[in-house]
């Protein structure tokens, strides 16, 4: 037998069955064609799985007050959108990665393939890159986006949200969700949202209006923790 | 898989959305298909294919993203724990959109062995999680290399029906150097398995 070294892969916690929108879920057209028909195939966490891409500061392009990417101010209701990005432990994840994008304040996207008659806005973008701090908080500034139509069925409005994509520390807890407003009139008819089946995770996708972060005579606050998956107690051993 | 009891209860998950149809405004910023740094060791190898939804149409708005090992199979990490060199400006992670035909296609290295839960490392593979707009949770998968004969021994590929394990070899490219064909099929004949970890 060979010489090995072995090595522990620190293995993440599984998903709780309905937190997870499933990849086909019919009132959501447009998965009905991309879903695939097989199950999944459950695989072991490796080291491929257990670990993933870093980012350093240098890296990042783009900055996180999304009201100051144009000459002048952006339309709208200008916000503050904080929170924190913790593991299911409560524990910070530091230095990682945060990508938000959304439509401005007119319900438009700054994006050739959206066609939607409201206006753009010459002094939005709706873009912003961050690392969390060593709480793993982040704070980024912008406009509240507002509702779209889209072609989903006769009359389909998508309630305000904003998209965030997070790395965490491996490709394990990789997650791209979308934020949004408490109190909005849309969110029980919209099969994005929807399709999530546990009410309490629905529920954690709406951030909440915050006094805290609120500035005066500035900007409202909005606060929105997001929690990736954990690790197990006991490692896994890989050898090679 | 065994989870050991917690004293305090768990901070609960946040779940998955779809990126919708306009990612490019968040995800152009890290647009990088090409992995590749001066000096980098090993094997240099382009990947392409095309995205392919049920009725066999190329899928115009997916983004797919890699990760993978070096050459001498570590990956740019600090839970990889091996004693083997890592290449300097070598990250190992990618980002792709598909275009109007639903290509997509990287430039990198072929990735060396990496250590597996059994006595046989894994062949070389890398780690693909795949975006797009009907995707309400991304799909992950693996692309492994037709040609490298340790396929045979690999834990991961052990795994699964022979009859669809094709779907995760890259194919060379007939007279084109070090290039290899690697489609993603969505759903229906020749579907791409696809994985959960």
């Amino acid at each position: 037998m060979k010489n090995m070294t072995v090595f522990p892969v620190r293995r993440f916690r599984s998903p709780a069955p309905g937190i997870h929108p499933p990849h086909l879920y019919p009132g959501y057209v447009s998965s009905v064609k991309r879903a695939p028909s097989h199950a999944l195939v459950s695989i072991p966490q490796t080291l491929s799985e257990v670990t993933g891409p870093g980012f350093q500061r240098h890296q990042l392009k783009v900055g996180a007050d999304l009201t100051a990417q144009g000459h002048g101010e952006p339309s709208g209701q200008r916000i503050l959108l904080s929170g924190r990005v913790l593991d299911e432990d409560g524990k910070p994840i530091r230095n990682t990665l945060v990508e938000i994008w959304q439509a401005n304040a007119a319900g438009r996207y700054y994006h050739a393939v959206d066609q939607h008659d409201a206006p753009l806005d010459p002094n939005f973008i709706g873009n912003g890159q961050l690392l969390t701090d060593d709480e793993g908080r982040y704070q980024f500034k912008t406009i509240r986006p507002g509702a779209y139509p889209w072609r989903n069925h006769p009359n389909a409005w998508r309630p305000a949200h904003i998209h965030f994509s997070l790395f965490g520390p491996a490709i394990s807890t990789r997650l791209v969700t979308q934020m949004y407003f408490p109190g909005d009139p849309l969110l029980p008819f919209d099969p994005i949202y929807n399709g999530i089946r546990d009410e309490a995770a629905r529920q954690r996708l709406i951030a909440r209006f915050d006094w805290d972060t609120t500035v005066p005579e500035h900007a409202l606050g909005f606060t929105f923790d997001i929690v990736l998956r954990g690790r197990l107690e006991t490692p896994m051993e890989n050898r090679l | 898989m065994t989870t050991s009891p917690k004293t305090d209860p768990l901070l609960g998950l946040a779940a998955a959305q779809t990126v919708g149809p306009f990612f490019q405004i968040g995800f152009e910023a890290l647009y990088q298909n090409d992995l590749t740094v001066p000096g980098l060791k090993g094997r240099l190898v382009t990947i392409r294919g095309q995205v392919f939804d049920s009725g066999r149409l190329p899928v115009p708005d997916a983004v797919l993203e890699i990760w993978q090992a070096n050459s001498f199979g570590k990956y740019a990490h600090p839970e990889d724990q091996q004693d083997k060199p890592l290449d300097l400006g070598f990250a190992g992670f990618g980002r792709c959109p598909t275009d109007a035909e639903g290509r997509f296609g990287f430039r990198t290295v072929k990735p060396g062995p990496v250590p597996s839960s059994t006595e046989t490392p894994q062949a070389p593979h890398i780690n693909v999680s795949i975006f797009m707009r009907g995707l309400l949770d991304r799909l992950v998968t693996r692309i492994y290399f037709i040609d490298e004969d340790s396929n045979r021994t690999d834990e991961i590929l052990n795994l699964i029906d022979p009859t669809r394990l094709p779907t995760l070899l890259a194919r060379p490219i007939p007279d084109e150097a070090d290039a290899y064909l690697w489609n993603i099929v969505l759903q229906g004949h020749d579907e791409t398995v696809f994985l959960d970890f």
